[in-house]
């Protein structure tokens, strides 16, 4: 049976993993792949490295975490942050990454995505979109999200369903969605978002922001119709291990590689 | 078993997809590689890994530009172990419906066709591949140590379709059951990423270079 994946998410800023785990006995805890091993050991679907490097003079850095991640972890892994052109994918994918996540450029340039998706297949393309709802949509319509970019900090007036289709219909792969009301806030992906996305569209949908226990993956999963979710902090902190977690979406009949 | 030594792998660089992981994956259980689009490397390898991920045509056209075509069915005709992973199993067969038809290499007599119906594509995830039950013994030598219905990963839209049924060594379900590995004697074929898929993956490219080893004794 074809399965739901479980994917953790790894910031990586200047080379070094920001947010920790407590793993032990790992030789170096901040080397984001030494943290993807340990991951890939514990049987996760897929890997995501999210690169907060502000200088794009270190970005060189994130390159030599890619070429080795790469030769150690043979599991699928995406990179995304910073991608601005079809140079940058090209130097990401030919470094050993399977994916590259575009956001911002994806917005600003959406022929980088047909171009991107035409050069090097559709399901290398993997587009982010940061979501959140709409205040001035009363209680008794329908919620209505905002695309945003610059890493939640620009609001672009794009409707997030509308722009989830035209991703798809430019030759994206699969859709990375946040909601950035609830990133961090533990309370749960935002459902509504997931499953209205996940309904429009025709390709994967990884849910994102939001995740506090494993109750919440289920749900994205199942109410969300979620193809795929993301969680960071929950398996950075080691509150949870990949391991009980796909234990628990199998106990709950959610199809799961173990 | 087979001597433990370290056959050569070349595996075939024709522009498309990073053949970073394939190639580590390889030498990690035991072969050595060379990473290549010269002809001359591919025939002197032991054995060939075909990888590839992305459109088909491309590949096709990749394959010309390179003047690889020849190189490919010389090291059929000799019957040198070969695998094809994900594109490089589909451009082995006769067309793709890929941008209309689409020819391919015509190894194998057959054809790719796209997903279609209830089902999200690209297929991208993890399947189980159910290993067909009275397969060839070159197939059972490639599935040594793999589980029947074990996870491997996938990521592709199209599906290969061979004409000779006997030929398929693995199905897999997606919207309806296709064939995610095929073997016809000393060629190989599987539509999922062995180099992606763990443990279980690397057992698969393990058991190629035993394949090799094999052959050669």
């Amino acid at each position: 049976m074809f399965s739901k994946r479980i994917i953790p998410c790894l910031d990586v800023k200047d080379g070094r993993v920001v947010k920790g785990i407590n793993f032990v006995n790992l030789r170096d805890a901040g080397s984001p792949t030494e943290q993807a091993k340990v991951y890939s050991n514990e049987n996760a679907d897929e890997l995501v490295f999210l690169d907060i490097t502000a200088s794009s003079d270190h970005r060189k850095t994130m390159l030599e975490v890619v070429k080795a991640t790469a030769e150690q972890v043979f599991i699928p892994f995406t990179v995304g942050g910073g991608i601005r052109n079809i140079e940058d994918i090209r130097t990401l994918l030919h470094a050993g990454a399977d994916k590259v996540s575009i956001n911002t450029a994806a917005v600003e340039n959406p022929k980088l995505v047909k171009d991107a998706s035409w050069e090097f297949g559709s399901q290398c393309i993997v587009v982010a979109i940061d979501a959140k709802r709409k205040k001035s949509v009363t209680s008794n319509q329908n919620p209505e999200w905002e695309v945003y970019t610059y890493g939640g900090r620009k609001p672009t007036g794009i409707d997030v369903v509308e722009w989830a289709r035209e991703v798809e219909s430019l030759g994206a792969g699969e859709i990375l969605l946040t909601s950035m009301d609830r990133d961090g806030t533990k309370e749960g992906y935002d459902l509504e978002l997931t499953r209205s996305v996940s309904e429009a569209v025709n390709i994967p949908v990884i849910a994102s922001g939001g995740v506090g226990k494993l109750e919440h993956l289920y749900d994205g999963l199942t109410l969300g119709k979620a193809d795929a979710v993301l969680a960071a902090s929950i398996f950075h902190y080691g509150e949870y291990s990949i391991k009980q977690t796909k234990q628990y979406l199998k106990d709950k009949g959610i199809p799961i590689r173990l | 078993m087979s001597p433990s030594k370290s056959p050569l792998i070349a595996v075939v660089d024709y522009g498309l997809g990073n053949l970073r992981s394939v190639s580590k994956a390889l030498e990690l259980t035991g072969a050595e590689v060379i990473v290549s689009s010269k002809p001359k490397d591919l025939l002197s390898a032991s054995g060939v890994v075909f990888p590839g991920v992305g459109a088909f045509y491309r590949g096709m056209e990749n394959l010309r530009e390179r003047k690889l075509n020849s190189a490919l069915f010389k090291i059929i005709k000799e019957g040198k172990p070969f695998l094809g992973i994900c594109l490089g199993l589909q451009l082995l067969f006769t067309f793709s419906w890929e941008h209309g038809d689409t020819k391919g290499l015509d190894i194998i007599e057959g054809r790719v066709k796209r997903f279609e119906g209830n089902v999200k594509v690209p297929h991208m995830g993890w399947n189980q591949v159910k290993q067909t039950q009275d397969s060839s013994p070159k197939t059972k030598d490639l599935f040594q140590g793999i589980p029947d219905n074990s996870y491997f990963y996938f990521v592709h839209s199209y599906f290969v379709v061979p004409k000779d049924k006997s030929l398929i060594a693995a199905t897999t379900e997606y919207g309806g059951e296709f064939t995610s590995c095929v073997c016809k004697e000393n060629i190989f074929g599987v539509q999922f990423h062995p180099e992606k898929s763990g443990p279980l993956g690397l057992q698969i490219l393990k058991n190629f270079i035993d394949i090799i080893n094999d052959s050669q004794t």
